[in-house]
């Protein structure tokens, strides 16, 4: 079963095209990580999946085409966790995440005993009980995030969207935040699209990487098809290591300045391809 | 500030009672020498199946029916209206600088009006709300698409600013039709300046459907309000469709502004002071701030109407003086406290 098609999707950002026929379909239950440079169009994409912006060419999220159903039914198949999500003034917590119930909850009716139940349920589920009661303005970064992530999966969607979802995080509630995501991943046939910065993070929790490049998409499939020495030079401009892992390719930058050209031929042959190098994955992988 | 349940029956209940004695003392405030017990006793006749003697003279029971309560209502009617308004302005347009006497929604609504009382005398007085509606509609289109253009960093700030230059505007308008049938002028101006005379209950009845309908409406988005604070962005992914709520809250909260400008002149800064006040008491959810922020308007202008009988009697104050007295200063402290949020 799919659970996102896009079909040669294209969008606009003030009047310039910034994505260009995009193709893509995801399986339900599936992770798919997408990646790319700052501006090579995560969050276009991401706000074209959720409907937020118009697109042409079709898309489909869950049954679902954003660009011609209700908003509510669009905002019951898909949630979005924004990258800078914006902080009312004098709303507690709890007020925030409610707010996730808004598309299952008649539009002039009042919400039921069980949407406070989901509520409590993702607060409990997240560790956020103790700041229920908070001010959300009074919340750290990391803090935010995570109620803004409470408040997607209060919508019970069955895509979710993350944009940026660790930015703000500790290494510590990184790992938190994305096992737990992963964790409802399995148990509720959500399907989640994160757009992320941290490459070895991304090959993690995706089962799929999807690099966007200036609009279009670069390359499609097992992190070890994308994430490459030379694609990430050539799609970032960056010059990295990559070693495999129990878990998947970390992606580790390398200094070395303006070296000769020997210098940066000699990083990209560190490149552990499949095979990779056993006494460094011996060694440090544990 | 975020309030507890019981915090907030005790805010909804100190309020009604705020309202209950604003109108009490203001029934009483005058020269006709009504007393308490009198009033009382004959507001219980007025119920059907009771009958009590008042004691109050056929004089006095006159000026209690057809003079002071007509103009309490009135009062009241303006006050929720304006408060209501303010706060869905403010909710909205995300901007806690909105009102519709800033929003230039009063001016545009005022020279509305005048057209309608200097050209259109033959349409009698319900036409004047339908004219101030246009007028005021215009205003407020007229104040966004000028805030948005000109926009940048202080957006808030700037529609603000656009919408003091459109009320000028309209004032200056207003004035040059004034001026043109200077017959008319002694009424406008008075008028003009913000003022709750009553012809009995006609201004009452024409007012009320217009008040409530859009109250209604208004009340009936309290969760959408709440969900719009989160930004256009977040609001739709949370399945709400900002635009159009945008778009029929402005022309509600207009309409309802237009009818008690068409009433009872330009009072400004009820929509900026009411609902500031109630979410320093009870926090910014719409649930509680809507229908506290109409009780509070309510009782507000009731009292503002008594300072101005009373301030300079036996002559009267405009009322928009004495609203503009207090909300002027109040205006300049929610302006220092939001230079600090954005």
């Amino acid at each position: 079963m799919t659970a996102v098609v896009c079909e040669r999707v294209s969008a606009e950002r003030g009047g310039v095209e910034v994505l260009h026929d995009i193709d893509l379909v995801v399986a339900a239950g599936a992770w798919v990580s997408l990646v790319g440079p700052n501006g090579s169009g995560k969050t276009t994409l991401l706000h074209a999946v959720a409907g937020l912006i118009s697109a042409r060419g079709g898309i489909r999220v869950a049954g679902v085409e954003p660009g011609r159903a209700s908003r509510r039914a669009v905002a019951r198949a898909v949630a979005l966790m924004p990258q800078r999500p914006v902080v009312p003034e004098g709303v507690t917590v709890r007020e925030l995440v409610r707010l996730g119930r808004t598309p299952h909850i008649p539009r002039f009716g009042s919400e039921t005993l069980r949407d406070r139940e989901i509520v409590d349920g993702v607060l409990a589920r997240l560790e956020l009980e103790d700041f229920a009661a908070r001010p959300a303005t009074e919340l750290s970064g990391g803090e935010l995030q995570r109620v803004v992530l409470a408040r997607a999966l209060a919508q019970q969607p069955r895509v979710l969207l993350l944009d940026e979802p660790t930015s703000a995080l500790d290494i510590g509630h990184q790992q938190q935040v994305l096992e737990l995501v992963d964790a409802m991943r399995r148990e509720g046939e959500l399907t989640v699209i994160a757009a992320m910065h941290d490459l070895t993070s991304a090959a993690q929790y995706g089962d799929r990487l999807v690099l966007l490049d200036r609009g279009r998409i670069a390359a499609d499939g097992p992190q070890a098809e994308v994430l490459t020495v030379r694609r990430i030079a050539e799609v970032y401009g960056a010059r990295v290591e990559v070693l495999d892992r129990r878990d998947g390719r970390a992606v580790l930058p390398l200094r070395g300045g303006r070296g000769s050209a020997a210098d940066s031929s000699g990083a990209i042959s560190v490149e552990h391809d499949g095979a990779g190098n056993p006494g460094a994955d011996g060694t440090e992988s544990r | 500030m975020i309030a507890s349940p019981a915090r907030r029956a005790l805010v909804v209940a100190c309020a009604v009672l705020a309202l209950v004695v604003a109108v009490f003392v203001s029934i009483l405030v005058g020269p006709a020498g009504l007393t308490p017990r009198g009033v009382l006793l004959d507001m219980a006749d007025q119920l059907p199946y009771v009958r009590v003697e008042s004691g109050l003279t056929p004089r006095q029971q006159a000026i209690l029916w057809k003079i002071r309560m007509p103009r309490i209502v009135l009062g009241a009617l303006v006050g929720a209206m304006l408060a209501l308004a303010g706060a869905a302005y403010q909710g909205v347009f995300r901007n806690p600088l909105a009102d519709p006497y800033l929003l230039g929604v009063s001016s545009g609504a005022g020279l509305g009006a005048t057209l309608a009382i200097v050209f259109g005398a033959a349409a009698g007085f319900a036409g004047v709300p339908v004219a101030a509606f246009v007028g005021g509609l215009l205003a407020v289109g007229a104040t966004y698409t000028l805030g948005r253009t000109v926009g940048g960093v202080r957006s808030e700030v700037v529609v603000i600013l656009a919408g003091v230059a459109v009320a000028a505007f309209a004032n200056a308008a207003q004035t040059f039709f004034m001026q043109l049938h200077d017959d008319t002028l002694r009424q406008v101006y008075s008028w003009m300046l913000g003022r709750l005379a009553t012809d009995g209950w006609t201004e009452v009845l024409v007012v009320l459907p217009y008040v409530v309908a859009t109250a209604a409406v208004i009340v009936a988005h309290r969760r959408t309000l709440d969900v719009m604070a989160v930004g256009d962005v977040e609001a739709a992914s949370l399945g709400i469709d900002p635009a159009r709520v945008r778009l029929l809250l402005v022309c509600v909260a207009t309409l309802g502004t237009a009818a008690v400008v068409a009433a009872g002149g330009l009072i400004g800064f009820v929509g900026i002071v009411v609902p500031h006040a109630v979410r320093l008491l009870v926090g910014h959810g719409h649930r509680l701030l809507l229908p506290l922020s109409l009780i509070a308007g309510a009782a507000f202008l009731v009292v503002a109407d008594v300072a101005a009988r009373t301030l300079m009697a036996p002559a009267e104050l405009p009322i928009g003086v004495v609203t503009a007295a207090v909300g002027a200063p109040f205006f300049l402290l929610v302006l220092r406290r939001s230079r600090g949020v954005s």
